[in-house]
């Protein structure tokens, strides 16, 4: 097995601003307030991940779990270490991201799945496959924004998880739609995992990372605190020494 | 890294800028697609607007001008002149104020899922495109109509003005996409730009009246320096002049600046080297986009 995401020695600090415009500049400068404040999201954090793994990325909020899933889709690019991977990544940083309100649910399949990265043959083929997986087909030719919440959010997924990446990476969205809808979701992630393609996992939803997962990863405050398998990090976000 | 690995290592987030758009051809389809159907969303006249629009602000012009400022009496076939102007520059304005927003626009996406971002202020340009045909197709009807014959000269005259303005606009585009995604100053900046830059080409007036208020000098090298009086004078050239030209009472060579071919062809190259200068901007403000957004 070869590696499919490298991250070497990575940090990443953030720069917020509390004001742009010249008057609230100003009005800072003359308080004798800091213009800016930094805050440093990921700091020398290293980790490789073999093609094929399932990987569980813990930690609280602010951990920096979003911020390293971004590094590795592309979104962002690291202030000093090197980000690689192999192969495609497709990213379910937010469900719905790539989804249009004032587009129909059959025009959104194509736009989203282009976004995710499918070329024109692949939604034409897969297309059968979304539609049945998100069960909306009524609906299909309804502008999405009167969709209900659920509707939208099973549409999004299921074009999601037919993109076919080399590396996906889910964040925060097991918890898409009713019990039966989840169990289907993530069957199919699990079938996606046992087809060989790299799981990278954000979730809050430690029993559902659990049925996913084999390898954790924990972190805390931008640093890495554990790498190993995901019950011992589990057991450590539980009961932090 | 041996040869039989399929894939190799590479860093995400490092686009091969407009190669890529020319590599996501179908989503860049998509994009504009979804674009048109944005703009004209829940609209009764649909893509009909995008001919309402330059019409009535033909009409406003060819009253103001033509006839109480009596343009039509100096210039033979005074609405022809002003069409074929007019539809270049709302060409340039179009893409470039659509294209300036672009990023900001889409922020939702370009901070959360990567793709080539030159995608948007591409496909911003598409759109103006397209709307820019149909007013081609009036042009050349209202060019037919008042006796001009289509040549090989003309049409070469309209598709270098053409692609010169498509060139400069996606230049300028990306520079200016990039950067207002940093300082939101710019959208402001462009919009000031659009009012000033109708009138700083001879296409509400003749040339021969800003020739004489220029008075030769390095201002007039300046004003016809200008890619877009190049460009319009170009489609001047290609569908007004002819059908005025035996009629050397009112109107002259003197309507057009020289050597306008050369020229035409320098701004060809001139936009090209500023497409590159603003390709190379765009790729390195580009690695912050996400967070600045």
């Amino acid at each position: 097995m070869s590696v499919a995401i490298v991250v070497d020695e990575v940090s990443k600090r953030f720069v917020l601003r509390r004001g742009r415009s010249l008057k609230e500049m100003m009005v800072l400068a003359t308080k004798g307030r800091q213009l800016t404040d930094t805050f440093q999201a990921l700091e020398d954090v290293s980790l490789s991940i073999e093609q094929g793994d399932a990987v569980g990325l813990l930690g609280l909020n602010g951990s920096g779990k979003s911020t390293l899933l971004k590094l590795i889709s592309g979104v962002m690019r690291p202030d000093s270490g090197t980000v690689r991977v192999r192969g495609r990544v497709a990213g379910l940083i937010e469900v719905g991201a790539g989804l249009h309100p004032d587009l129909t649910g059959r025009e959104n399949v194509f736009l989203n799945g282009a976004i995710l990265g499918m070329s024109e043959a692949d939604v034409r083929r897969h297309f059968g496959a979304i539609v049945d997986f998100s069960g909306i087909e009524p609906f299909l030719d309804t502008e999405v924004k009167f969709y209900s919440s659920g509707m939208f959010l099973r549409l999004a997924f299921s074009v999601a998880v037919h993109t076919e990446p080399d590396i996906f990476l889910i964040d925060e969205i097991l918890s898409v739609g009713d019990e039966p809808f989840q169990a289907k979701c993530i069957e199919r992630i699990q079938q996606l995992s046992a087809e060989g393609r790299t799981l990278v996992v954000v979730s809050h939803d430690l029993d559902t990372v659990e049925k996913v997962c084999q390898r954790g990863l924990l972190l805390a405050g931008g640093h890495k605190v554990v790498d190993g398998r995901l019950d011992e990090a589990v057991a450590r976000l539980r009961h932090p020494t | 890294m041996t040869a039989s690995a399929p894939l190799a290592l590479v860093e995400p987030g490092r686009g091969a800028g407009l190669l890529d758009v020319v590599r996501h051809r179908f989503l860049l389809r998509l994009i504009v697609r979804q674009e048109m159907r944005v703009r004209y969303h829940g609209s009764v006249l649909g893509l009909f607007w995008s001919y309402v629009k330059p019409a009535v602000q033909f009409g406003v012009y060819f009253f103001a001008l033509g006839v109480f400022l009596r343009l039509n009496r100096t210039l033979e076939d005074f609405a022809v002149y002003l069409f074929s102007g007019l539809v270049l520059i709302n060409f340039f304005g179009e893409a470039f104020a659509n294209a300036s927003r672009s990023i900001v626009r889409s922020a939702p996406l370009v901070k959360k899922i990567y793709l080539p971002r030159e995608l948007f202020p591409v496909a911003a340009t598409y759109v103006a495109a397209i709307h820019l045909l149909p007013q081609i197709l009036v042009l050349f009807i209202g060019a037919l109509f008042v006796g001009w014959t289509p040549s090989v000269g003309a049409l070469f005259a309209a598709a270098l003005g053409f692609s010169l303005v498509a060139v400069l606009v996606t230049g300028m585009g990306l520079l200016m996409a990039a950067l207002n995604v940093y300082f939101r100053d710019v959208e402001n900046i462009v919009d000031l730009i659009l009012v000033v830059i109708v009138w700083l080409s001879p296409v509400l007036y003749p040339w021969s009246f800003a020739r004489e208020q220029l008075g030769g000098g390095w201002v007039e090298q300046l004003y016809i320096a200008n890619p877009l009086t190049i460009a319009a004078q170009l489609f001047q050239l290609a569908f007004w002049f002819p059908g005025v030209e035996t009629d050397r009472e009112t109107v002259g060579p003197d309507q057009l600046i020289p050597e306008l071919f050369t020229r035409g062809i320098v701004a060809l190259l001139v936009s090209l080297v500023l497409l590159g200068v603003g390709q190379l901007a765009f790729s390195r403000l580009e690695s912050r986009f996400a967070q600045e957004l």
